[in-house]
């Protein structure tokens, strides 16, 4: 193989305006996805966001062989996830089966879908591992709207929520209402996860969505530090990852899964340096 | 509706019962009232309905007869002026909250929306349930990080931020050492003579409570009694509480209850599984004492 089909920085000045879309959708990800992160790492929701994520594939594939908009099938498939899981798997143990057996059910529906497909390959490709060149101004102004939405809604329920996800017994003794806000989340979660899935790809929404928080919350002692540093490490991982990739011939998937490998790699090591905790 | 005599009562519990749809009531014809700077022990074997009757005065736990209330009011609408100290449970070593933020949930974690009081405010009250409990010394350190006792301290803490005229405590002695079990008491005697807070303290402990509580409520098989500590902890009451022969020795200063039976006579067909902690030494004499 030709390292130049991984990193190749020649004519990058004339490739960046083609990617200004791309670079602000990944700005606009970074900050939702390590916004909602640090809470999926202390609510311990690390499978839900698989599990939503192989959902709103299914539901973006559907609505692809049926010629409809597939940013709507991504949300329609991801939320409907969100909502089931929340209802369905209020204990750890029954939601960890639940997702369990929900995920191959939507893997398949969409295995079924492509196939199906007689279209473009490279949409079918896209929606498992990433497709951010293909991000236009409509797409973008969708991001943007739906990451208001989660910013403001994120904002009116942080203590509630911060609370809930430290200590759910005494926050439910002092009248926090556990089960309409922990839906609430997954629903913020499902509206995150279709976002990722057009920008990343179904397979490493992770990256963006579980990576940053459990980094941060190995460096920070405070939920809020947590956040912003979270929110930092998927922002970096985004744009470095689209800046590394434009001009290469792969997708970017593989260079933000690396840098916010290498993140929370870092993080791990500053965290028992300082005698936090081990390595392993 | 509430009258002179109801305002002076933090709780008030009159024929109160609650039972699950299979099997005989956990507790009947209950009636209990906590009067401010009160401090009533809960007491009984696993089982009995302690927990159940603290999520009941929390209105977590409808009544199955009888009325309930919490400060004149429902216990939902009390909720606000109720401190709640569970039992002791570690936090994630992972979890990015520091010994202050635990606090701090305790005086607005239930607010929604972005805080609109002075930080200033609320950093004082913060201050203050700290110190109230002697925990200052630790109050930035990551809660995750302090020992047992120290976050059962901070637990009591965040009960106090919110300033309550009831304090429920459920087990908070359950698996702290003897000095911290002390330390939680005299902490917890100190907030109800100087604010005149009422408490409801469950344990099985018997000894570290004894100096504090004014009264005793011993839950047993589905009956109960309520009385000062030296006419409720005597092998006759107990005895005919349990139906069965129990001793209450006093050995060295501290009383040792002997004899009580895995499953009192009268209910004994099936196992109440209210409460979430099962420990293994059901039958073993209520306190150890010191060694």
């Amino acid at each position: 193989m030709s390292w130049d089909k991984v990193f190749n920085f020649t004519d990058y000045s004339e490739l960046l305006p083609l990617v200004h879309n791309s670079l602000l959708a990944g700005l606009i990800l970074g900050i939702v996805g390590g916004l909602i992160s640090t809470f999926v790492v202390m609510r311990d929701l690390p499978f839900a966001v698989h599990g939503i994520s192989e959902l709103s594939f299914a539901g973006a594939s559907g609505f692809l062989l049926l010629g409809l908009n597939v940013v709507a099938g991504s949300l329609v498939g991801s939320l409907g996830a969100a909502i089931l899981i929340g209802l369905l798997g209020v204990r750890a143990r029954d939601r960890n089966s639940w997702i369990g057996v929900l995920m191959p059910f939507g893997l398949g529906l969409g295995v079924l879908f492509l196939a199906l497909y007689e279209g473009r390959a490279a949409n079918k490709f896209g929606l498992l591992t990433g497709q951010i060149v293909a991000i236009d101004t409509p797409a973008l102004s969708w991001l943007a709207v739906i990451s208001v939405i989660v910013v403001v809604v994120m904002l009116l329920i942080w203590r509630p929520l911060s609370f809930a996800s430290t200590d759910p017994e005494v926050a439910q003794a002092r009248g926090i209402p556990l089960g309409p806000l922990s839906l609430l989340f997954m629903v913020l979660l499902g509206l995150v996860v279709a976002m990722s899935v057009q920008v990343v790809g179904a397979l490493l929404v992770l990256s963006i969505v579980v990576t940053p928080g459990a980094a941060a919350v190995r460096l920070a002692s405070t939920t809020a530090g947590a956040t912003v540093l979270s929110i930092l490490f998927a922002t970096v991982s985004m744009i470095g990852g689209i800046l590394l990739a434009l001009g290469s011939s792969v997708p970017i998937s593989p260079y933000v899964t690396t840098i916010s490998f290498a993140i929370y790699l870092a993080c791990r090591l500053i965290a028992a340096a300082r005698g936090r905790s081990r390595v392993f | 509706m509430s009258d002179i005599e109801d305002g002076a009562q933090l709780v008030r519990l009159s024929g109160a019962a609650l039972g699950f749809d299979a099997g005989e009531p956990l507790w009947e014809a209950l009636d209990l009232t906590v009067r401010p700077g009160e401090f009533v022990a809960v007491l009984g074997a696993n089982g009995s309905g302690k927990t159940t009757l603290l999520r009941c005065l929390l209105g977590m736990q409808p009544l199955s007869a009888g009325t309930i209330s919490v400060l004149g009011k429902s216990p939902t609408a009390a909720r606000r002026e109720v401190g709640y100290v569970p039992q002791q449970r570690r936090f994630d070593p992972l979890t990015p909250v520091r010994a202050r933020d635990l606090v701090g949930y305790g005086y607005d974690g239930h607010q929604w929306g972005l805080p609109v009081l002075s930080r200033r405010q609320r950093r004082e009250r913060i201050d203050a349930a700290l110190a109230e409990v002697g925990a200052t010394r630790f109050a930035d350190a990551p809660a995750s990080r302090l020992s047992g006792g120290q976050q059962q301290l901070l637990r009591i803490a965040q009960a106090l931020a919110c300033d309550p005229r009831l304090l429920l405590c459920d087990e908070p002695l359950l698996s702290l050492d003897l000095h911290h079990q002390r330390e939680v008491c005299a902490v917890v005697d100190r907030r109800r003579r100087d604010h005149d807070t009422g408490v409801v303290f469950v344990t099985h402990e018997i000894n570290p409570v004894l100096p504090y509580a004014d009264r005793v409520l011993y839950l047993a098989g589905g009956r109960f009694t309520i009385g000062p500590v030296d006419e409720v902890m005597t092998s006759q009451t107990l005895t005919r509480l349990y139906g069965s022969p129990v001793d209450v020795l006093k050995v060295r200063g501290q009383l040792v209850v002997v004899g009580i039976p895995d499953h009192p006579v009268h209910h004994s067909s099936s196992e109440p599984h209210d409460e979430p902690h099962d420990e293994p030494h059901d039958e073993a004499p209520e306190s150890a004492g010191p060694s």
